[in-house]
Parts: structure tokens; C-alpha cells; sequence
């Protein structure tokens, strides 16, 4: 099986963030995988594991700094990568990034797509369900469990809904997006990190991509940020003192009097 | 003429969500200004009593989308469906639900129409210009992005559940309904026979109460009290994410930049310190109330009012009270 693994590199979740003409900075702080796309990565490997003659090739969209994440995603187990970079992809919205992906994917062969159900930088949620559309294949997203047919041909996939979740299956080729629940992704072995280092990372820009000059470019944005800023800060709370049933009462009548929400 | 405004309906075998209504409300307080017209799109078997809930709501029209395929939501149908439609009727902008179908179906549309989209969006105005002007959160929260759309239209957006939920009571419109059967894929069959829907619990990200607990709790067998005070207040149970990652409750209820945004009416944070992932998915809440043992949790930054104590200690006198108090 021939699996295609897209993967984005984003700032560490802890980090606290601050905000400098229009985008968000966090000095110091570390870059990781998507955790979305740890799942995405994960999957691959565990079935590569069932059917050893799988090949898994990442593919990222990024400057530089994400061979980092090539580097930790090969590690713990993908076969190689090919990362798109050119300074024409940045600031591309979703729809253009997955467009300059779809054009990519449609050159090599493959089975099966894997995505993270979002980026948890832009929280978009758009880039998966696009690429499929555009490659012209079936889809699940939000999926918290892919299981293969013995000939791994088709697979039963559960997708999280909100408030339970839903069954379909789907044969080859199709996408997923991957969500938490579905695999405890792995750390590198020291082995995998050695193997890393031999593993072929081929990096393509848009002309090899085949993207004319004025096309794809971020002037053709469908959507524009205005502006950027913090969330306002929420007024100071109270602390409630007293027994416990003193706090209750006092607590209660706040939020029927004062909030009106009971 | 003004500008069109539509809205796509979410159902649960032709029962509205109740969060589905609050996008009409949205996209009413919207063209109100502007003399708009919101049109619903009604994806369904048959419409029912539903179509009077629209109109009560604020549609000026409805466009019943009937096909016997069509009680459960698959994007397959739904974008086929509504891209055919929306070339028969064009609209400014379509309004969906910011769900996990509605974050799904956006993107499709998106991709099928060559248009823009705006993902789970908490605020929305009219700029100067006349177009739409969209706040949504990034980062979980962290960061607040305002965005306008270019190019070709409709432009989509999707709102987060709860935030715009209508404080006054609806005028109810006399609107048009149109009515007609549609054709759909030819999977459109087959794949709705192999979508099972398993549960069907109160979301955390739909519920207006969500009362939530980390570890603070000391275990998973407590989170029986928190459970409790949910059912009392009819709300629903989140957790942290070193409670899910423990195994204690499961991830659909983890809050935080790697689980669910949610913007409830009452949050009831309990035994949770408020690691920075975790104030990002909770911090729209509309009030916060933080339980912790440690009186320099973070959490207690953004609560409106907090106790400080053990919240397996003070979450049972809670529960009685609001009983108590529910039932007066």
C-alpha cells in the first residue's frame, strides 16, 4: 500500500503567545508536529507494520524549519518525505494549500491519504476535506478508528460526530483526517532517529510543481486577515468564602441573580 | 434587492438542533440592517412540523431539499445537493453550523465552488463596505483573527454553537417555502445504508452547562459528582487532558487546544489547574466557576468566581443546592 501522510509543523501547544503585526509570536518556544498529524503518522506506521509492503511518504508545505518535523515524523517510522517549499506558498489560505498538495499528490501514486483533522495553529479544519475534493476521492473526517479488510482493500472507519460517533466504510483510494482516540502515537527509537538520517527528503517549489508564475499565489487569497489580536481579558473574579454549604448557597444566588443562567 | 444570506440546517433524523436555529438568528440580526433576506436550506425526507420553526426564527424563506436519503447528513449528498442548488438560487453567504459536519460540508462546498470560507466563528458585523466582517478564534483561543472574503461568492462561514444564541424572542416571518424533490449521487444509497450513528449524548460543545474535572478530582470514580451536578443543572461533563490521557473519561469530552473549544453559558471548571492549553478551550465561556485546592491554580485568572477548596469536598454541596434551588 502506497499512504500519503500530510503533516504541518506549529508551535508548541504550552506556549504562551503574544501578538506583533498581525502574527503570533512565542520567542523561545518549541516547534512541533501537529499533534493532529502525530495520529495521521502513527496510523501509517502501525499499518505498515500489518502489511510490511507499505511505503509512507510524508508530505509537508512549509519554509525550512520544518525539516525538524521531517526529521522526528521519519523517525518514527515514514519511508521518505517530499517537502514543498517556496517563498510563493506563504501566507497561502487553506483552499491554495491544499490545491498546491492536491497538484503534488496527483504525480505520485498512491492508496491511501492522511491528514490530522486540523492544524491546531489555524484551527481551520479545511485543508483535508479540500485535497480530497480536489484529488476527486472519498472521505471521513474527525476519524477515531480505521480498520482494514485482510486484503486491505476497504476499511470500517469511525468518525466522532458530536455526541457519539458514526460507521462507514470505504474502498481504496480515500482520505482521512485523524483525530484523537484513534492511535497513542509513538516517540522515536534511537534506531528510527539513526535510520532518519538516510531516508530521502526530496524538496519541491512551484515551478516544479508544475505552478505558473500569478497562480496559487496569496494576492488570490479567498480569505484575508484584517487583524490579529489577543482575546480580551476577563474581569477579575471573586473568591467565595464560608463552609461548604455557606460557598453553595452564596454561589447559587450569584449565578441566579447576578448571571441569570439558572 | 439586498444581500442573501443562507443558512443550512443541521437535523438529527429531521429534528433540528437546537444550536441550528441560533445561525438564523445570526444571519436575521445581520440582514436586518442591511434589508437582507435569509433563505434556509432544508436537506430532508420530508420537512415536518420544521419549517415553521424556521419561519418563527426569522427565515424569510425556506428551500426544502427532499429526498428520501436525506434523514441522516453525509457530505457526499449535502454538498452535491447544495452546490446544484445554490447555482439555482444564489446567496451572498451561507451560514452553516461550525460542528464536525458543518466544519466538513464548508470545506467541500468551498473547494466545489472555488470560494472562500470562515471556520468557527464567534462574532460577525457588517463593515463598512457592506460585507461581511468575521471574528474567529486561533490557537484554541489564544489569539483572535478578523478576516474578509475576496473573490467569488458565496462566501461561507461557519459559527461556533452557543455564541449566538438569540436573548430576545424571534419575530416570526410570514416567508415563502419552496418545496421539491431532489436527485442526489449515486452512491447516495449505498452510503447512507453503511452510516451507523452510535450515541447520542449532550456534546460539551452544544451544552450550556459544562462542568468539567482534571485531576484534582483523585480519581475516575468521582467523576460521578461531577456527573451528578451535570444532570441537575442539564448540562454536560468535560474533562482535562491529563484526565483523558489517564484513561478516566474519554477524549470526545477532553477541553483544550487538543480536544474542544467550548463557549458555554456556565463553566464549572473542578480539581483543573489551567494549563494554558486548557484556558484557551474554555475562556469564552460566558462565566467561569473554578474549584481548586490550590488557591494560585492559573484557572482561578479567568474564573468570575472561585472556591477554593476540594472539589470532591465542595461539588456535592453544590449539587444539593442547585437541586435545591432548581426545584423552588
Amino acid at each position: 500500500m502506497k499512504i500519503i501522510v500530510c503533516i504541518k509543523q506549529v508551535l508548541d501547544t504550552a506556549a504562551a503567545i503574544q501578538v506583533e503585526n498581525g502574527q503570533i509570536v512565542s520567542p523561545g518556544s518549541p516547534r512541533i508536529i501537529n499533534p493532529y498529524d502525530e495520529f495521521a503518522i502513527e496510523e501509517a506506521v502501525r499499518i505498515k507494520e500489518k502489511k510490511p509492503d507499505t511505503e509512507i511518504t510524508l508530505l509537508t508545505l512549509g519554509p525550512e524549519g520544518f525539516k525538524d518535523s521531517i526529521k522526528k515524523a521519519l523517525a518514527m517510522g515514514a519511508d521518505k518525505a517530499v517537502h514543498l517549499m517556496d517563498p510563493r506558498f506563504e501566507g497561502l489560505d487553506s483552499y491554495a494549500v491544499a490545491r498546491v498538495l492536491a497538484s503534488c499528490i496527483k504525480k505520485i501514486p498512491y492508496d491511501l491519504v492522511l491528514c490530522g483533522k486540523q492544524a491546531v495553529d489555524v484551527d481551520r479544519a479545511q485543508t483535508g476535506p479540500m485535497l480530497a475534493t480536489f484529488l476527486a476521492i472519498p472521505f471521513v473526517t474527525v476519524v477515531t478508528g480505521v480498520e482494514f479488510s485482510d486484503d486491505f482493500q476497504s476499511a470500517k472507519i469511525t468518525r466522532q460526530v458530536e455526541g457519539g460517533s458514526e460507521i462507514r466504510e470505504l474502498v481504496l483510494p480515500f482520505l482521512v483526517t485523524c483525530q484523537k482516540g484513534l492511535n497513542e502515537p509513538r516517540l522515536p527509537s534511537l534506531k528510527g532517529i539513526m535510520a532518519a538520517k538516510k531516508k530521502e527528503v526530496s524538496t519541491l517549489s512551484a515551478e516544479d510543481l508544475g505552478i505558473e508564475a500569478g497562480t496559487l499565489d496569496c494576492a488570490d487569497n479567498k480569505v484575508i486577515q484584517e487583524n490579529l489580536c489577543l482575546p480580551p481579558e476577563r474581569k477579575k473574579g471573586i473568591i467565595l468564602e464560608g463552609s461548604e454549604e455557606e460557598i453553595s448557597g452564596s454561589l447559587v444566588r450569584l449565578l441566579r441573580e447576578e448571571e441569570k443562567i439558572i | 434587492m439586498g444581500q442573501i444570506l443562507g443558512v443550512v440546517i443541521e437535523h438529527e433524523q429531521g429534528l433540528t438542533k437546537p444550536v441550528s436555529l441560533e445561525v438564523i438568528n445570526a444571519a436575521r440580526k445581520l440582514a436586518d440592517p442591511i434589508s437582507g433576506k435569509v433563505v434556509v436550506f432544508y436537506l430532508c425526507p420530508e420537512a415536518g412540523e420544521q419549517t415553521e420553526l424556521f419561519l418563527q426564527n426569522g427565515a424569510d424563506e425556506v428551500r426544502l431539499l427532499q429526498h428520501h436519503d436525506l434523514n441522516i447528513y453525509i457530505h457526499e449528498n449535502y454538498s452535491f445537493a447544495l452546490a446544484q442548488e445554490l447555482e439555482k438560487s444564489p446567496v451572498d453567504y451561507l451560514l452553516l453550523l461550525a460542528t464536525n459536519n458543518g466544519k466538513e460540508l464548508s470545506a467541500v462546498l468551498s473547494a466545489r465552488l472555488g470560494v472562500g470560507v470562515a471556520t468557527d466563528c464567534i462574532s460577525l458585523s457588517i463593515a463598512g463596505d457592506g460585507d461581511i466582517e468575521a471574528v474567529r478564534p486561533v490557537s484554541a483561543g489564544k489569539a483572535l483573527s478578523t478576516v474578509r472574503f475576496s473573490g467569488k461568492k458565496p462566501y461561507i462561514l461557519t459559527l461556533r454553537p452557543n455564541v449566538f444564541r438569540q436573548t430576545e424572542t424571534p419575530v416570526p416571518r410570514a416567508g415563502e417555502v419552496f418545496q421539491q424533490d431532489i436527485q442526489l449521487p449515486e452512491l447516495s444509497h449505498q452510503a447512507q445504508q453503511l452510516v451507523k450513528k452510535v450515541g447520542s449524548q449532550l456534546d460539551i460543545t452544544e451544552a450550556r452547562i459544562v462542568v468539567s474535572g482534571g485531576l484534582g478530582m483523585q480519581g475516575p470514580e468521582n467523576f460521578e459528582l461531577l456527573e451528578q451536578l451535570a444532570k441537575a443543572l442539564g448540562g454536560a461533563v468535560g474533562a482535562s487532558r491529563p484526565v483523558v490521557d489517564n484513561g478516566w473519561r474519554e477524549y470526545s469530552n477532553q477541553v483544550g487546544q487538543t480536544g474542544k473549544t467550548v463557549s458555554p453559558d456556565l463553566y464549572i471548571a473542578c480539581g483543573i489547574s489551567g494549563a494554558v492549553q486548557h484556558l484557551a478551550g474554555m475562556s469564552s465561556s460566558r462565566c467561569i466557576v473554578a474549584i481548586n485546592s490550590d488557591p494560585h491554580a492559573p484557572i482561578f485568572s479567568v474564573a468570575d468566581y472561585g472556591i477554593v477548596g476540594d472539589a470532591t469536598k465542595v461539588v456535592p454541596a453544590l449539587t444539593r443546592e442547585f437541586k435545591r434551588a432548581l426545584a423552588s
